[in-house]
């Protein structure tokens, strides 16, 4: 044990512990709470039933009050440990609560009522998963319709992306004509046009092609990205301008070019485009919040934020649509941070 | 000599999935062809770089002019020829104020209540962000077991959608949440957070920290190991003090990244919006109003909607932007210049 | 099939003229060597050939049409790049099979191409392998390869060597030329090694600043370079130059001064050479004579290298540096003087302009 402990406080050159160590784990591990905790927590909530979820204090771990089914009373009734007025402590259904007293019977014997005050009686709880949260929005909202909105939003946006750029890329890394330079400028430039200061014109303007409530309308605006040729042109230009000399000699066409020897010879940016592209169209929120007011177009962030902006929030399933929502991301995160944390360190862009 | 041969692993699905690719791709060819010949190897190059150019032009390029003509017309009207022409009325309205010093003494108070909670938000959130992530990136950048771990960790929240981020955080920070639970076992009573003023506006701050601080740690982080190791060995043979290291060595060769990052953490506060709609709505009140949200509400969302008068308001932010992102590029400029003579 | 001929061939980058009025041609099954120092323009001379440069002005023609216009994969021509250019995500079949399936060629005739090619450049053993799984010089097989399977009219072939290892470089020039024997295809050759073009060429073209100098067979230009820069680039080590003043001029033969005093007489030939002219006198290392005796021209040795099988001298010949390479073994020793005879030298003669001065050799 001592030996495990050893290994981990070890440091470099085996010196001793200096003041900056001990920061650098009280940094360390509450990073790790302060991260990681709301997710963990949102997970946790998000099989809870709506009881559970409005208790105070609240348990960490999702539990129920155990109910049980009694002779002659319709519902079933909660059981709680009580403490009776003899001293003898007993498993018993309550039936009603009156002021501070429960009446409360034993499942055993259900024609005899006993009263109980209720700072006497503890509800025996179990553990439960209320899979129902996760079962019930794929019904009664049209939840499946968002997931599948977002789907395809998120697919047919990044294929585009990828298409889009990479021939733009290709053009302004690997040939030499009049205004290659201006188009440069001009793409860059956009870095400083965000949407939320030409929304309001993109609205018209794809008001004015029919793209108002439409996916496309969501999709269109967003391919054509600077940092998406930016990082593919960059990449382009470590190709030799032999290699497509030589492809000019093989009687090669530009097209072909293009796709069978720069293409595949661009998979690692386009991976990195790739990945990207995914994770933002997946969490676009304003402008698909513009364009898309008919219900059954939502896309999973805007159903979201419509539900939980309602009056009556049900949190039970918010919270678990929620964590759906997240899944596609967490999937990315794990499998894939080291692209996205070399591609970042890299170019700087998000 | 079988080991001499090595197969290319997984090409028989790669291929079979490939296929349609490869014929449409070669059907598309043979109209290229013509076309290459009819416009040569520099028509190529245009045919390659229109898609984009045309997407871009009318996306991006079409809607930034047409915003100056839409900030000078007035109505709710659409599109721009239904539109009556205002001039600088619009803007006049914005500016139309008896006490400058006081938003609520202008005619559209609610801007002017959205730029100062704007600009009280950027000064607080840039100057904690850079110092988080500074601090954090000099942890990280130590001789740490399982460094990657760690980095994944203040990295996770970058990839959450903003409003899975606003509603996790609405979800502790409400009544029955984790925050006041965790309070409840030193014996305070639960408060609801986002229904107090300053608490909700100290909330948009943390959360938009929270949710992004891992992505500037990295750029720093990159940073900090850009630094030769050797310049720290040299200091040590010196008997250079680490406080006196660290300022003289470390962050004089981070500045220009921090300046970066500092410009880029800018940029993004002044734009804070999805995380604090889903978190906040800008309430109460309108103590977390801010600018993007008085756009998109002047625009789209309220009763009276005025969408000149947003269009103005989003030019107003967009030279605040454009100075930035200026800033921005001469910055990265010059530190490249400066990395060029390393 | 694979007559190539250049007129007036201009190329211009912006206000910047790299080649001027270039006029060549070259014969069916010839084999042609730019040589020339870097930044000459040979580089880009071959690439217009190739169809990947426009010329700016002038006309090029191959088997008699005029192809300026016609873009580089219709001309029928193959290329091997320096950097070899191999398609890095293709094993070294489909790089084989590229160029062939781009002309729609039957797929039982692109498999027995490429079986062909494979057996003659002996790269059978690795035909599925990428071309970052091969060494230099199996890459360049596979360059030659590529060009080999399209059967050109004629090879275009850009310092295909420089990126080998000295002694690979030999055995591949060694085989270039057989293949170029077997083949009988044109080839031309770009390359700034003398050796290389000397081994190779049936005829050399040296270029220097977007011009040509001289164009001949490697003999030719050895024997009787056109100017100063052909014969200081053609040889190694390169030709020594003796600044002279011609003393006298008498029935058919010259007397020249050199600096320090010695008199030598000069092979005129016929040229005319006036009285008080300045002229150059160039003379080989290896055909100038180390006098035992000491006598003849008084040279100072600066520096021995014995390389076994013959000696390299430099010496100072009053303040002009000298190369002698003598055959066998010679005990010198720096700081000491020699002295060295030219009389059994076939001396090359040119004016202060560089040119020479007779070209009836």
């Amino acid at each position: 044990m001592s030996r495990v402990a050893e290994f981990l406080l070890r440091r470099k050159g085996g010196k001793g512990w200096h003041w900056t160590d001990i920061v650098t784990w009280i940094w360390l591990l509450g990073g790790l709470f302060v991260m990681f905790g709301p997710a963990v927590w949102l997970v946790g909530s998000s099989f809870k039933s709506p009881a559970a979820l409005a208790e105070f204090p609240p348990s960490i771990l999702p539990y129920v009050t155990q109910k049980v089914t009694v002779e002659g009373y319709d519902k079933p009734l909660d059981l709680y440990e009580a403490t009776l007025p003899d001293g003898r402590k007993a498993t018993l259904a309550e039936v009603r609560r009156i002021g501070i007293v429960s009446q409360m019977v034993d499942p055993q014997k259900p024609g005899e009522i006993i009263k109980v005050n209720i700072g006497q009686r503890t509800p025996v709880r179990q553990m439960s998963f209320a899979m129902q949260n996760y079962s019930e929005p794929f019904t009664h909202f049209d939840f499946v319709r968002y997931l599948w909105n977002s789907v395809f939003v998120t697919v047919t946006a990044t294929l585009i992306t990828l298409v889009v750029n990479s021939m733009a890329a290709f053009a302004l890394s690997k040939y030499e004509f009049r205004g290659r330079t201006f188009a440069m400028l001009l793409i860059l430039a956009t870095l400083m046009v965000p949407l939320s200061v030409i929304m309001v014109p993109l609205y018209s303007i794809v008001s004015a092609l029919g793209l108002f409530n439409n996916l496309w309308g969501v999709i269109l605006p967003t391919v054509a990205t600077p940092t998406g040729v930016f990082i593919l042109r960059q990449y382009m230009l470590t190709i030799p301008d032999e290699l497509i000399d030589a492809a000019r000699m093989d009687k090669a066409s530009e097209w072909q070019i293009y796709w069978r020897i720069i293409l595949p010879l661009t998979a690692p940016a386009l991976a990195v485009l790739a990945i990207f592209s995914v994770v933002w169209r997946w969490n676009d929120f304003l402008w698909p919040l513009i364009v898309l007011s008919r219900k059954e177009l939502y896309t999973l962030q805007v159903g979201l934020s419509i539900y939980s902006g309602e009056l009556n929030v049900q949190w039970h399933f918010i919270l678990a649509m929620t964590v759906v929502t997240m899944i596609p991301v967490v999937l990315v995160f794990i499998f894939l941070q080291r692209f996205i944390t070399t591609g970042i360190a890299g170019t700087g862009l998000k | 000599m079988k080991a001499d041969s090595p197969k290319r692993t997984g090409s028989g699905i790669g291929e079979t999935v490939l296929l349609p690719v490869r014929l449409a791709m070669g059907l598309i060819d043979a109209p290229l062809r013509w076309l290459q010949r009819v416009a040569g190897i520099g028509g190529m190059a245009a045919f390659f770089l229109m898609p984009n150019m045309l997407i871009f032009g009318i996306f991006v390029l079409l809607p930034f002019f047409i915003n100056f003509a839409y900030s000078m017309t007035g109505g709710t009207a659409l599109f721009l020829p239904d539109r009556s022409f205002v001039g600088g009325d619009q803007y006049a309205r914005l500016f139309d104020c008896s006490n400058y010093l006081d938003a609520n003494s202008c005619t559209e108070d609610t801007f002017w209540t959205a730029v100062g909670n704007t600009g009280w938000f950027v000064i607080l959130q840039v100057t904690l962000m850079i110092i988080v992530s500074l601090i954090t990136a000099l942890i990280l950048n130590r001789n740490l077991m399982a460094r990657s771990f760690w980095r994944a960790v203040f990295f996770f929240p970058v990839l959450l959608s903003p409003v899975v981020v606003g509603l996790i955080w609405k979800w502790i920070l409400q009544r029955q949440g984790l925050l006041n639970f965790g309070l409840y076992g030193f014996g305070f009573e639960p408060f609801t957070w986002l229904n107090d003023r300053n608490w909700a506006f100290a909330a948009t701050v943390g959360v938009s920290i929270w949710a992004h601080m891992g992505f500037y740690t990295l750029i720093l982080l990159a940073g900090l190991q850009a630094i030769p190791k050797d310049l720290y060995e040299a200091a040590e043979m010196d008997g250079t003090r680490p406080t006196r290291a660290f300022l003289r060595i470390t962050l004089p060769l981070l500045a220009p990244n921090l300046l970066v990052v500092v410009v880029l953490v800018l940029i993004k506060a002044v734009q804070i919006f999805d995380e604090v709609y889903v978190l906040t709505g800008g309430g109460p009140g309108t103590s977390t109003l801010y600018i993007t949200q008085y756009i998109y509400e002047t625009g789209f969302a309220t009763q009276l909607r005025n969408p000149g008068l947003a269009a103005a308001a989003s030019i107003l932010m967009g030279v605040v932007l454009v100075v930035l992102t200026l800033l921005q590029l001469s910055l990265s400029r010059s530190s490249e210049k400066k990395g060029a003579r390393k | 099939m694979g007559h190539i001929k250049l007129t007036n061939v201009t190329k211009s980058f912006g206000a910047i003229d790299v080649l001027h009025g270039i006029n060549l041609e070259i014969k069916d099954g010839e084999f042609v060597v730019f040589v020339g120092p870097s930044g000459c323009g040979k580089s880009t001379l071959l690439r217009m050939i190739a169809g990947l440069e426009k010329p700016t002005g002038g006309e090029l023609a191959i088997d008699g049409k005029v192809v300026n216009a016609i873009p580089a994969a219709d001309r029928g021509l193959a290329m091997v790049f320096q950097s070899y250019a191999l398609y890095p995500h293709m094993s070294v079949r489909q790089n084989l099979a590229f160029g062939l399936e781009n002309t729609k060629m039957p797929k039982a005739e692109i498999t027995q191409r490429i079986a062909e090619a494979a057996r003659m450049l002996e790269i059978e053993a690795y035909l599925d392998r990428r071309p970052g799984q091969l060494s230099g010089g199996q890459r360049q097989r596979v360059a030659i390869g590529r060009a080999i399977v399209r059967r050109p009219v004629a090879f275009l072939l850009d310092e295909p060597l420089s990126n080998l290892d000295a002694e690979l470089r030999g055995s591949t020039r060694a085989e270039l030329a057989a293949l170029h024997a077997r083949l009988s295809a044109t080839m031309i050759y770009v390359t700034h090694d003398q050796v290389e073009a000397m081994t190779l060429a049936d005829r050399i073209v040296v270029l220097r600043a977007g011009r040509i100098e001289q164009i001949g067979t490697p003999l030719e230009l050895y024997n009787s370079p056109a100017n100063r820069f052909v014969a200081g680039f053609i040889g190694s080590p390169h030709m020594n130059f003796l600044e002279g003043t011609v003393e006298s001029v008498q029935s058919g033969k010259a007397v020249a001064a050199l600096a320090g005093g010695h008199r030598i007489e000069l092979p005129v030939n016929g040229a005319k050479v006036g009285h008080g002219a300045r002229v150059t006198i160039g003379v080989r290392p290896q055909h100038i004579a180390v006098n035992s005796d000491g006598s003849g021209i008084v040279a100072k040795i600066k520096l021995v290298e014995a390389l076994g099988s013959e000696t390299v001298i430099h010496a100072d010949v009053a303040g002009q540096k000298v190369l002698v390479v003598a055959p066998g073994q010679h005990r010198l020793a720096p700081g000491t003087e020699m002295g060295l005879s030219l009389s059994a030298a076939p001396l090359h003669l040119f004016n202060d302009k560089g040119l020479r001065l007779d070209h009836t050799v």
